[in-house]
């Protein structure tokens, strides 16, 4: 397979604009005569059908959620990059793709992220025109702060909810596009299956999640925008419905999943508290600026109340071990030392199966410094959440810590047009692995999902269906559309009636998330992730062995809908093992612990590993074909990070 | 903790539905209500019986899928909570609760605890929006908006849209929900062209998806998870008082589903 990123050439700065102006176009009298079918309406795909609506083409679009309103992205607290450089502080589009393809630790495709940072200003002035309430300044300009230790401040947020704002500015563009007929909305509408005729991506098969209905919807264009893995963990800070099915399902058909291992784990989450434990809740990166990290020094010492524990018993681990970033270490450095505290026995915190898996964010020092009022004014509605979930008051005793599972770098392959190894068949959002490399910047999701949604995948949308023209009708009566409609009925049916049922769906779920945080999370090794691939093999025949679905088909069961979605998430999990293994090297949130500096950090094997692992699907879940994607810096020579 | 709970189930629209004892034990008081319903569930489903149906998604009180009436407080016991951020330790050993779903004929029961609230969707699309075309929009920082009033429309734009307001209604208005997006709107400079014909749609709306009107309980800002104040609602009728004396054309609601 010839995996042709069709990257335009010539300078960076000109890649789009050329790009654009070499495509072709749909004529407006045109656009209804093509359907086009988005699936998924977070950022990418509520902006992309809001889009594609209005530019006239006949779009049809699903979410399992009871309302559009609903996709994941509305979690999103901390806010939204762009090189806007309203603070005259040395910003600009080519500083934020630098620092985006370093923060990716060169392992992204520069044509993309520049792109990405190119249109990063538009997608503020859009917000804004739909009524996204962004922080402002006394004058009634725009704030901004500086995110996850970026040198420029070039993050717009609203509160702490950046991510709902902007999704219901989607959505509202959504919405209009509903009420102007142009958009068919299908909520509680899950994508089960891809149909491929001729080698095309024609359409999908959905089960309605109250009735219970399968069927077939056939169109000339898919998009899929259904988000990140990342509950292959079981707890992440994902939503409780956030899968890999229809992902996974167009990789199965024949399109290639890209970079699986790449995983970020954020360090600034609630610990569990014990094993009935059904998500982990993040706590905003930002606390980082004024609390410290430390767990006890002595091992007699992590029972005890922390307060009572003196100055000199604490180990300050970050500070002591990166004098010049201290706190304010990447993501994955502070997660990854977080494990070895508490694998070496200084966790903190309830035993959770025998292990105390939490260390301590401290603001004493801040309050001291800068008085409790300060401190409530920058955190108030932090810490408030934080006493709600755990009972305890940061204001009067450290918060207690640990990483979890947050996004998902790794997705479909796709080009610089955002279409995958299937013709047809478009991915943006999370759900493709293009911009972010090994590790996501802070305030980088919103963007990418944004930018693919509002201004790339309907531009290269309408390039893909005036290049190909004409479609040749398939029905819903074409062998291919009814096949794929049988396997999933099928696969349904295999569901409900496992031979020896006898566990819940959640049960396994929960299996398959240990094995794959213990062997395939921060830190990961050759023969870990070995025994990995075959833990998960053998679970994977249990679950088809002993899942037990109560109820039938035909109904509101949402026992049968996590039943399917595990069973995804075990194939999906052992590729993502696979694939960690294949890359002998460490960078952004793949750290193998075989290839580490001497001072312990991330080491990239540049000379071999600089290349996009675009997995095929064989046939067989234990057999995917590596294809490889070389990637070649022009512009930002890749170097080694270092934050001592 | 040992609880016990009376589960309302009702297997569809049409079924009378009743409540269905169950007992709660070993609950810890870190567990969020939710997590005390899944290990209820995972109980139920490995003895062959059939789970209790719940609408939830991100489980951190911003998505607003969950909501469930407990002792006949929208949400819960406790003050701006979802049911999803709600822990135990807000109850006692021993305690007795009665579970229910959102109870408004706006909002038809789809299984259990789970209702239809796709009449907020239809409220929205009658025209919670600014009309605007993507790709067309001025330089962000072209209005100036003054921070107050920015601020104001952001403690409007903070509704998750979960119903709990409609559930706590005597009446079960929708206003508060309607007040919060056509305040969010009114008050930005860029909502102004639209906002005497966003205002009589979106009122049009709620009354065809039969929710009441507002009689001015409060009951709603009490349940809200999100503190939105009534005051937008009094700001919601001046905006529809204004726009019914200075508009000539009639605005029609679609069906209700």
């Amino acid at each position: 397979m010839n995996l042709d990123a069709r990257e335009p050439s010539g300078p960076i700065e000109d890649r789009w604009t050329q790009h654009k102006a070499s495509s072709k176009l749909v004529a407006p009298a045109n656009r209804r005569k093509y359907k086009v079918i988005v699936v998924g309406t977070g950022l990418a795909g509520g902006a992309a059908a809001a889009t594609l609506g209005e530019l006239g083409y006949k779009v049809q679009c699903f979410c399992f959620q009871d309302s559009p309103r609903r996709a994941h992205s509305i979690a999103a607290q901390g806010g939204i990059n762009a090189a806007k450089n309203y603070q005259n502080d040395g910003d600009s589009v080519y500083r934020l793709f630098y620092d985006t393809v370093k923060g990716g630790d060169f392992r992204s495709r520069e044509s993309n992220v520049y792109r990405l940072s190119e249109l990063s200003v538009s997608i503020i002035d859009q917000a804004v025109a739909q009524g996204v309430p962004f922080a402002r300044e006394y004058g009634g300009l725009l704030a901004n702060r500086s995110f996850g230790g970026a040198q420029v401040s070039r993050t717009f947020y609203a509160r702490g909810q950046t991510g709902q704002q902007l999704l219901l500015g989607a959505y509202s563009a959504l919405a209009r596009q509903i009420e102007a007929g142009t958009v068919d909305m299908h909520p509680r509408t899950e994508m089960l299956d891809l149909i491929v005729v001729d080698g095309k991506a024609r359409g999908i098969v959905t089960r309605h999640l109250v009735t219970g209905k399968v069927e077939a919807h056939v169109a000339d264009v898919v998009i899929l925008c259904t988000g990140g893995y990342g509950n292959v963990f079981f707890l992440s800070t994902n939503a409780q419905g956030s899968n890999c099915t229809a992902a996974w399902r167009a990789h199965r058909r024949g399109a290639l999943f890209a970079n699986p291992c790449y995983t970020q784990i954020h360090p600034t989450c609630i610990p569990q508290s014990g094993s009935y434990q059904s998500k982990l809740t993040l706590m905003s990166e930002s606390l980082r600026n004024d609390g410290r990290v430390w767990v006890p020094r002595n091992e007699e010492d992590v029972g005890k109340d922390p307060t009572k524990i003196p100055e000199q018993d604490r180990y300050y681990y970050l500070e002591e071990r990166y004098p010049a970033f201290g706190n304010l270490v990447p993501r994955d450095v502070a997660s990854r030392n977080a494990l070895y505290v508490t694998n070496d026995g200084l966790g903190i915190g309830p035993e959770v199966d025998g292990e105390r898996r939490g260390v301590y964010l401290d603001f004493a020092d801040a309050i001291n410094r800068l008085g409790e009022q300060t401190i409530r004014e920058r955190y108030g509605n932090l810490f408030e959440m934080y006493e709600r979930i755990t009972g305890d008051s940061p204001y009067q005793t450290p918060m207690r810590i640990y990483p979890a599972t947050h996004y998902t770098m790794g997705g479909l392959w796709v080009d610089y047009n955002l279409m995958s190894t299937i013709d047809g068949l478009f991915v943006g959002g999370e759900a493709n692995f293009s911009d972010h490399g090994a590790n996501r910047l802070g305030a980088s999701a919103l963007m990418q999902g944004l930018a693919d949604g509002y201004f790339v995948l309907p531009f290269t949308i309408g390039n893909y269906l005036g290049t190909e023209r004409n479609f040749d009708g398939v029905s819903e009566d074409h062998p291919d559309v009814r096949a794929a409609v049988d396997d999933v009925n099928s696969r349904i049916s295999s569901l409900l009636s496992a031979p020896k049922a006898k566990h819940a769906p959640q049960w396994f779920h929960r299996k398959l998330g240990s094995i794959i945080w213990h062997q395939c999370g921060m830190s990961r090794n050759g023969e870990g992730l070995s025994q990995a691939i075959d833990d998960i093999r053998e679970l994977r025949e249990q679950f088809h062995r002993e899942v037990k679905v109560t109820g039938g088909e035909g109904e509101f069961n949402q026992t049968l809908e996590r039943a399917g979605r595990v069973a995804d998430f075990m194939e999906l999990g052992e590729l993502m093992c696979r694939d960690a293994l294949d890359r002998a090297e460490s960078c952004g949130g793949h750290f193998r612990e075989e290839h580490q500096t001497e001072d312990g950090e991330a080491a990239r094997r540049d000379d071999e590993f600089s290349y996009v692992a675009a997995w095929e699907f064989s046939g067989d879940p234990a057999q995917p074909t590596l294809h490889k994607e070389p990637l070649t810096f022009e512009y930002v020579k890749p170097v080694q990070r270092s934050y001592k | 903790m040992y609880l016990i709970l009376h589960i309302w189930r009702q297997q569809g629209p049409r079924d009378k539905g009743h409540f269905e004892r169950h007992e709660a034990r070993d609950v810890s008081e870190h567990m969020s209500f939710l997590e005390m319903l899944d290990v209820i569930n995972e109980q139920l489903i490995e003895a062959g019986k059939d789970p209790i149906a719940f609408d939830h998604d991100c489980r951190e009180g911003i998505c607003g899928m969950c909501g469930m009436v407990v002792n006949g407080e929208a949400h819960g016991p406790q003050r701006q909570t979802t049911t999803c951020q709600l822990h135990m330790r807000q109850f006692q050993n021993g305690d007795e609760l009665w579970i229910e779903p959102w109870r408004a004929s706006g909002f038809p029961i789809i299984k259990d605890l789970s209702v239809d609230r796709s009449a907020f969707d239809r409220i929205i699309q009658a025209g919670g929006y600014v009309s605007i075309r993507t790709g067309s929009a001025p330089d962000a920082n072209e209005i100036p908006i003054p921070k107050g009033v920015s601020d104001h429309a952001m403690d409007a734009a903070a509704c998750i849209g979960c119903g709990a307001c409609v559930a706590a209604c005597p009446n079960a208005s929708a206003s508060l929900f309607v007040a919060a997006k056509v305040s969010h709107l009114g008050l930005l400079p860029q909502g102004q062209a639209e906002r005497p014909d966003r205002v009589r749609k979106m009122v049009a709306q709620m009354d065809a998806e039969q929710f009441g009107a507002c009689t001015n309980h409060a009951e709603c800002e009490a349940a809200c998870p999100k503190g939105i104040s009534i005051s937008f609602i009094a700001r919601m009728n001046r905006d529809h008082l204004k726009s019914m004396i200075a508009s000539s054309d009639d605005v029609e609601a679609r069906p209700a589903k």
